[in-house]
């Protein structure tokens, strides 16, 4: 059993398809919470004494959010910038997060092969990821295999978009449920909506 | 003197007991009314009170309702409805006039007598079917939009109707008719043309003045072309100025009073050409319909629509001749349950062809299945024209009123028993009939007309509510939607259509004004959210008393602004000057919180101990803050980022070292 507070985090929401319905089918789960950032702080003015004590409230932390310029969408990193602070996050004193996990949930517009050394990206989607993995050390917390979507742009709606979308919800269910192992991802390891949905057939 | 105030205590005492118990029973305001009616109508016996003669005077209640389902009509619904109003109309006029008159010459009638109660028995009663129409919020279905086409139709048939029922005329009941004429008593006399001066019913062609009496053809068309031109042309031209010359006064009643003079001008001038009156207020209310003096004549016009429109139903209940029905009782029953079901037939019938769909079909076969008050004009113009006999005209007079008695039980039996069945079609009616949300913006100066500008940006619908004519006229000219009255009176914000709105924006000015419109609408209207203009930080706590959420100061947000770019001028960072606004904005917002919640407007602000106990306390954290006894911003909660402290830098530091191979 984990508590889990999803933080999702997208500008441009009507224009999403994947995000934007990950985040329904999300926010319907029983006994997770579900932020969505942007709604929350339109005005970007984060109440960080609110963001911190949530984040004491909850095991696994998500962030939810399109890739944008390899990075989180502007709000999310206003939120990092804000709410990890020192003494509370890191540093001298900054041990409350210390056990937790961080979930990352990205949809990117590039394909798998763009993220290989050989892609146009040049670098792997984990290189990329690698400020929000430290962001997650430094924290002690826990970063878990990031749930990836590529192609999001292009995926069919009916077959690739629903996949990624059961998986998304299987796995916070499972995480929820504690049937989800939390550990520490590996090099370059990503999950997948097949992984999270062959789990199920065991 | 005496005599009217205790006819109309009679009146007004059946009405207010018999209408509130009916409509709890869930009978209908109709059906209440025509029970009072029956009930005074010995008393009214006793005073030795002309029933008919005060029901042509009420029958103008129908006018008004036509000038306001006019006024609901704009010109391109009425002009997408002409193929209903032709087919359906005439179908059922035609159809229900034969077989009728087939009826009535197997009964043994000549064919003359016979096709004239074909006519009178035709048409249906707008008064009564509209009224329930709109009471049960059935107007706009389907089965609603073509009863109502029907009955605009048989409003139109009415006139070459009394062109031609004269032609009828049977010779041998001229000598009858003069012996006989007074046992015609109110009918005859009025059709005649004389004793009624006051009466514009509908289709009354009986006053005394005419200005086509006795002309050639082709002049007495020109005149009322010409009349009928009056009405559009002033309708659309005329009515601006004038109503803004009247609205300048600023005078309630004076407005009222033009409304009225209004529609009832353009009843005489019909009258006088010969037309229907409601007709010719009806084709005044859809040229006005897009006019933003539409929802204060709306709400002008209501009540006397309201009151005689009851009046009329009253007496259509007390004219029962039950000595005469007694008497005859199975035989005029039957031919009263004999007619509505002929009626039926023919409207199914009618239904059928025009494919209505479920139970659109039976409210339009059952609710236009009796005669109508239509009826009773028609019928004491043929007695004048010795068409019908008096004593087969009286047994026709009930067998009328008794299906206008009966028709609100027909509307019982659609709702309870018809309906219920095609709860399903009707649901999925119902979607496709929805009409778009709209957002009241009731005042639009400097506040509302901002408010108004950005929601209209943004793609949504608005109605704006203003009482500055000169200022509707300016707005009228950029082509906004925008309607002339007061938004404090409950009447025309409900016109305004408060009950289907999604928003109300209240930006009107003064602070009695606006707490009268929120309370109001607090208190009739709760599923309505609401956001309300402040004037100042008292009238916050008088707003969030009356459950108001979403109160924005008027000024507050300006002054904040104000405030920053002074910060700015003096030189602090933009970025720093706006973090100081929004958490001055914040704080703000927090003291007038906890202010609001000890407020409480019963007790007088001097009185309120927790009120007072509050506000020192919070005026303590202040000053510390203004005075620099504590920092201004809490760190911890602070919006900005800030840096380490350097006792935290050193301890990171030897973390570090400490750590470091």
């Amino acid at each position: 059993m984990a508590k889990i507070i999803v933080y999702y985090a997208h500008p441009g929401q009507t224009f999403s398809r994947a995000n934007r319905a990950m985040a329904r089918r999300a926010s319907d789960i029983e006994g997770i919470t579900f932020v969505d950032l942007y709604a929350e702080y339109p005005r970007h003015d984060i109440d960080v004494r609110k963001e911190q004590v949530r984040l004491l409230e909850h095991d696994v932390i998500v962030f939810q959010f399109p890739l944008y310029w390899y990075s989180t969408p502007s709000l999310l990193k206003e939120w990092q910038d804000l709410v990890l602070q020192h003494g509370f996050a890191y540093g001298h004193g900054g041990d409350k997060l210390a056990g937790k996990a961080l979930l990352l949930a990205i949809t990117a517009g590039g394909s798998d092969e763009a993220y290989t050394q050989e892609g146009y990206q040049q670098h792997t989607m984990r290189t990329f990821l690698t400020p929000l993995e430290q962001t997650a050390g430094l924290c002690q917390m826990r970063f878990l295999p990031p749930y990836v979507l590529f192609g999001a742009l292009k995926a069919d709606e009916a077959t690739e978009l629903k996949h990624h979308i059961d998986g998304y919800v299987e796995l916070l269910t499972r995480i929820r449920d504690g049937k989800f192992e939390l550990k520490d991802a590996t090099a370059d390891e990503l999950t997948s909506a097949s992984d999270i949905l062959s789990l199920s057939k065991d | 003197m005496t005599d009217f105030l205790l006819l109309a205590f009679v009146f007004l005492v059946a009405g207010v007991i018999a209408v509130p118990i009916a409509s709890r029973l869930g009978l209908g305001s109709v059906l209440g009314y025509l029970i009072a009616g029956i009930v005074i109508s010995p008393l009214l016996a006793t005073l030795g009170v002309d029933v008919i003669s005060i029901q042509h005077f009420a029958e103008f209640g129908v006018v008004m309702m036509l000038f306001l389902v006019g006024l609901e009509l704009e010109p391109k619904m009425l002009w997408n409805m002409r193929a209903k109003l032709l087919g359906l109309g005439g179908l059922q006029v035609g159809g229900t006039t034969v077989l009728v008159m087939g009826v009535a010459m197997m009964l043994g009638q000549p064919w003359t007598i016979s096709l004239a109660i074909g006519l009178v028995l035709a048409l249906s009663s707008t008064a009564i079917v509209l009224q329930t129409l709109n009471e049960k919020g059935l107007m706009r279905s389907n089965g609603g939009q073509s009863s109502f086409s029907v009955l605009l139709f048989q409003d139109i048939a009415v006139i070459p109707m009394l062109a031609f029922v004269p032609l009828l005329a049977m010779p041998e009941l001229m000598d009858l008719a003069t012996d006989t004429g007074h046992g015609a008593g109110a009918h005859g006399a009025e059709a005649h043309g004389g004793s009624h001066a006051s009466d514009h019913g509908t289709g009354d062609h009986g006053a005394s003045l005419s200005l086509v009496d006795g002309l050639p053809g082709w002049q007495a068309a020109l005149i009322t072309i010409g009349a009928i031109g009056a009405v559009i042309l002033g309708g659309v031209y005329l009515t601006r100025p004038l109503f803004r010359f009247i609205a300048m006064a600023g005078l309630r009643e004076l407005f009222v009073a033009a409304a009225l003079m209004f529609v009832i001008g353009i009843a005489l001038l019909m009258t006088l050409v010969g037309l229907s009156p409601a007709l010719g207020t009806f084709l005044a209310g859809v040229v006005l319909a897009n006019s933003e003096y539409r929802h204060e004549l709306e709400s002008d016009i209501d009540p006397f629509r309201g009151l005689l429109l009851g009046l009329f139903f009253i007496t259509v209940g007390a004219a029962i001749d039950f000595e005469l029905l007694l008497g005859n009782l199975a035989s005029i029953l039957g031919m009263t349950f004999g007619l509505i079901a002929l009626k039926s037939l023919v409207l199914l019938a009618l239904a059928w062809v025009f494919q209505l769909q479920g139970a659109d079909k039976w409210l339009f076969g059952l609710g236009l299945a009796q005669a109508g008050e239509f009826g009773f004009v028609l019928l004491s113009f043929t007695v004048a024209n010795d068409v019908i006999p008096q004593n087969l005209a009286d047994q026709l007079l009930l067998i009328v009123a008794l299906s206008m008695l009966l028709t609100p039980g027909l509307f019982i039996l659609y709702e309870k028993v018809i309906a219920p069945r095609f709860v399903k079609t009707q649901e999925r009616d119902a979607d496709e009939i929805v009409e778009v949300g709209e957002v009241i913006i009731a005042g639009h100066g400097r506040f509302g007309g901002i408010v108004n500008r950005m929601l209209r940006a943004t793609g949504y619908a608005t109605t704006v509510v203003d009482y500055n004519a000169s200022h509707l006229d300016m707005l009228r000219s950029f082509g906004f939607k925008v309607f002339f009255g007061d938004a404090t009176r409950p009447d025309l914000i409900h016109a305004a259509g408060i009950e289907k709105a999604k928003l109300l924006i209240v930006a009107i000015d003064g602070k009695e004004q606006i707490n009268a419109l929120v309370h109001y609408v607090r208190e009739n209207y709760p599923h309505v959210p609401v956001i309300a203009r402040a004037v100042d930080r008292q009238h916050v706590y008088d707003l969030f008393a009356m459950g108001c959420v979403e109160i924005i100061r008027e000024t507050f947000d300006s002054s904040v602004r104000t405030g920053r770019s002074a910060l700015e001028r003096l030189g602090m960072h933009p970025f720093d000057a706006e973090l100081a606004a929004r958490k001055f904005a914040e704080d703000d917002r927090h003291i007038l919180k906890e202010m609001a919640l000890v407020h409480d407007p019963k007790i007088p602000t001097s009185q309120n101990t927790a009120y007072i106990e509050k506000s020192k306390t919070l005026m303590k954290e202040r000053e510390e803050q203004i005075f620099g006894k504590r920092d201004v911003f809490d760190l911890s909660t602070d919006r900005g980022w800030h840096p380490p402290s350097e006792e935290d830098l050193d301890a990171i530091l030897a973390d570090h070292e400490a750590k470091a191979p």
